[in-house]
């Protein structure tokens, strides 16, 4: 599962990638301070084609109603949708089942979930919790908030100078009184690809359950949950050419029959009276109240979309722009990379000589280029390194060779700039 | 629409490249921490005030241009001021970069600080420009400490 290290240099074409282009309406529409758009913040949140937007219209203008217990045609329509797009996201992920497939509002939601439902029935006082230093806020604090409340401990695998998790170390941190490890696929900061083969293998070898935050992945690699083993898995829409508000928590049957619901309400239920509640099957059990039910039907969209133009040649093409941006931005006078990890995902996070990321941020903004600075919601990995944040270029498949020049000769101009 | 090319200017360059004042004084009479926990701009002010007059003044610390532009200009433009003055300044200041003060068509005593007065139209970069004055503010109040967070938001009005 991890991507594939490429010597730098343009490739022979494996995606069309200026007839995918014109998929994604908005890059042609946007002028930054008019010059062309080149927009390297897919890691924040990527660009929707049109064909899923297309799919959103049709669905508010031919399908729309609420789901499920309407007897009504535009009823059954849309209750039909919204569970084709949970098998689709079966399909996509690989899951055994679409009843593995649990709807959220992002992977925040879906990690607040598996906190809620998992951590409070089985996580005690003196237990512990694995994670990583790579990990977003996203998978700490939700993780923190239920240490503070059951009295468990949370313990970090460290991280090297590249920003590769120490597998020896990781290995080590395991006791009897581990009862959970939550650690991302890929590190949205540094672009670290974490053997997450190698670390289920090695949690399920001390019996502990393992949950991967792919926010990061799912959009740069193939993965399959089956293959991979892990116990839960969590993707968002908006990082995966979809829309915001919706996200998706895989979870094995055999774990979500037995975790309690998150959250209370319509929808999660079989029966209700004031004395009892009797709860409804999984994965409706984790899904209360009206869903995002246009949100989760584009995500379906979308995925078929990515699937459509197939994870190994988008990878291919992204490991490449990845060697050429990083070989480039590398040759400017007092550049610092920050993740050189042997296998990486199409992050490049870097620091411009002594010129602050935010100053940087502003000024590529200038010139068309989109990019995050800061401190990604990750301020441990930041604190790791002792700076206060980088400028991150992340990439998708629609980036051009010409995008990462671009960047670059606006970087030069900062630096004579601030000479 | 007022972009960055109006506000990186030679003038927040040339502080940015030689800030004024930069140090920290030996006895100071107020001193004040200024830190802007999103983009980790963070620095330290110190004043001796004598007969209700900024006598001297420094700043240093770790920070974007603005930042610290803004910071080397306003010791340079408060130094030798009356406090009832410097206070006046720092209104003002907020006022142009939050967009209630125009200081192109409404009286102030901003002067050259003018250069800052894009940073309204870039709506993340406010706290950047405005974090000195804050934490100036925190320093005649005696209060130690200064955030562009939490109910403490320089840039949120309602907090003025």
């Amino acid at each position: 599962m991890n991507a594939p290290v490429l010597s730098p240099g343009k490739p022979t074409a494996s995606l069309d990638v200026e007839r995918l282009r014109a998929d994604f309406p908005i890059l042609a529409n946007v002028h930054p301070h008019g010059k062309p758009l080149a927009y390297l913040d897919n890691g924040a949140s990527s660009q929707m084609p049109q064909r899923v937007i297309d799919r959103l219209v049709r669905y508010q203008t031919h399908e729309h109603a609420n789901i499920h217990r309407g007897v009504h045609t535009l009823s059954e329509r849309a209750t039909a949708a919204y569970e084709e797009a949970r098998h689709r996201v079966q399909g996509f992920l690989n899951a055994l089942s679409d009843r593995e497939i649990v709807f959220t509002s992002n992977v925040t939601d879906a990690i607040n979930l598996v906190a809620h439902g998992f951590g409070r029935a089985f996580i005690g006082e003196g237990d512990e919790i694995i994670i990583t230093h790579l990990e977003h806020h996203a998978n700490i604090v939700p993780w923190q908030m239920l240490c503070e409340e059951k009295g468990a401990k949370l313990r970090v695998v460290p991280i090297d100078d590249t920003g590769t998790v120490l597998m020896d170390e990781y290995e080590k941190l395991f006791t009897p009184r581990t009862k959970f490890v939550s650690v991302t696929h890929v590190s949205n900061a540094l672009g670290t690809v974490n053997p997450v083969d190698e670390m289920v293998r090695i949690s399920h070898a001390h019996g502990v359950p393992i949950m991967i935050d792919g926010a990061q992945a799912v959009q740069h690699m193939p993965v399959d949950v089956q293959a991979l083993d892990c116990d839960f898995y969590a993707f968002t829409g908006h990082k995966l050419y979809g829309p915001t508000g919706i996200g998706v928590l895989y979870g094995k049957a055999e774990w979500l029959e037995r975790m309690k619901p998150f959250r209370g309400g319509g929808d999660m239920i079989l029966s209700v009276t004031f004395e009892k509640t009797t709860y409804n099957v999984i994965p409706f059990k984790f899904e209360a109240g009206t869903p995002p039910i246009a949100q989760a039907i584009a995500l379906g969209e979308a995925a078929e979309y990515v699937r459509g133009i197939g994870l190994e040649a988008i990878a291919a093409h992204e490991q490449a722009l990845l060697a050429y941006a990083t070989e480039r931005v590398a040759a400017l006078p007092g550049v610092r990379i920050y993740g050189t990890a042997r296998h990486k995902a199409a992050v490049l996070s870097f620091y411009l000589g002594e010129v602050h990321p935010h100053d940087v941020g502003t000024l590529l903004n200038e010139d068309g280029v989109a990019v995050r600075t800061g401190h990604h919601c990750a301020q441990p990995v930041m604190q790791r390194f002792r700076i206060p944040g980088t400028v991150r270029a992340s990439f998708a498949f629609y980036n051009t060779f010409e995008e990462a020049d671009a960047l670059v000769d606006s970087l030069r101009r900062i630096q004579k700039l601030f000479a | 629409m007022a972009d960055s090319k109006q506000l990186y200017q030679e003038v927040i360059l040339d502080h940015n490249r030689k800030p004024r004042n930069y140090g920290a004084l030996g006895a100071p009479t107020h001193r004040a921490e200024g830190l802007n926990p999103l983009c980790g701009d963070h620095i330290w002010l110190s004043l001796r005030v004598d007969a209700d007059r900024v006598a001297e003044i420094a700043f240093e610390g770790e920070s974007c241009a603005i930042c610290k532009a803004s910071a080397s200009m306003m010791t340079a433009n408060v130094k030798g001021r009356p406090v009832a003055e410097a206070q006046a300044l720092i209104e003002e200041f907020r006022g142009m970069v939050t967009g209630a003060l125009d200081p192109a068509t409404q009286p102030n005593h901003l002067g050259r600080l003018a250069v800052f007065a894009g940073v309204k139209d870039l709506p993340s970069r406010v706290k950047c420009a405005v974090l000195p004055w804050h934490t100036l503010h925190a320093a005649f109040r005696q209060q130690g400490t200064a955030s562009t967070e939490g109910d403490q938001d320089p840039a949120d009005p309602a907090t003025h």
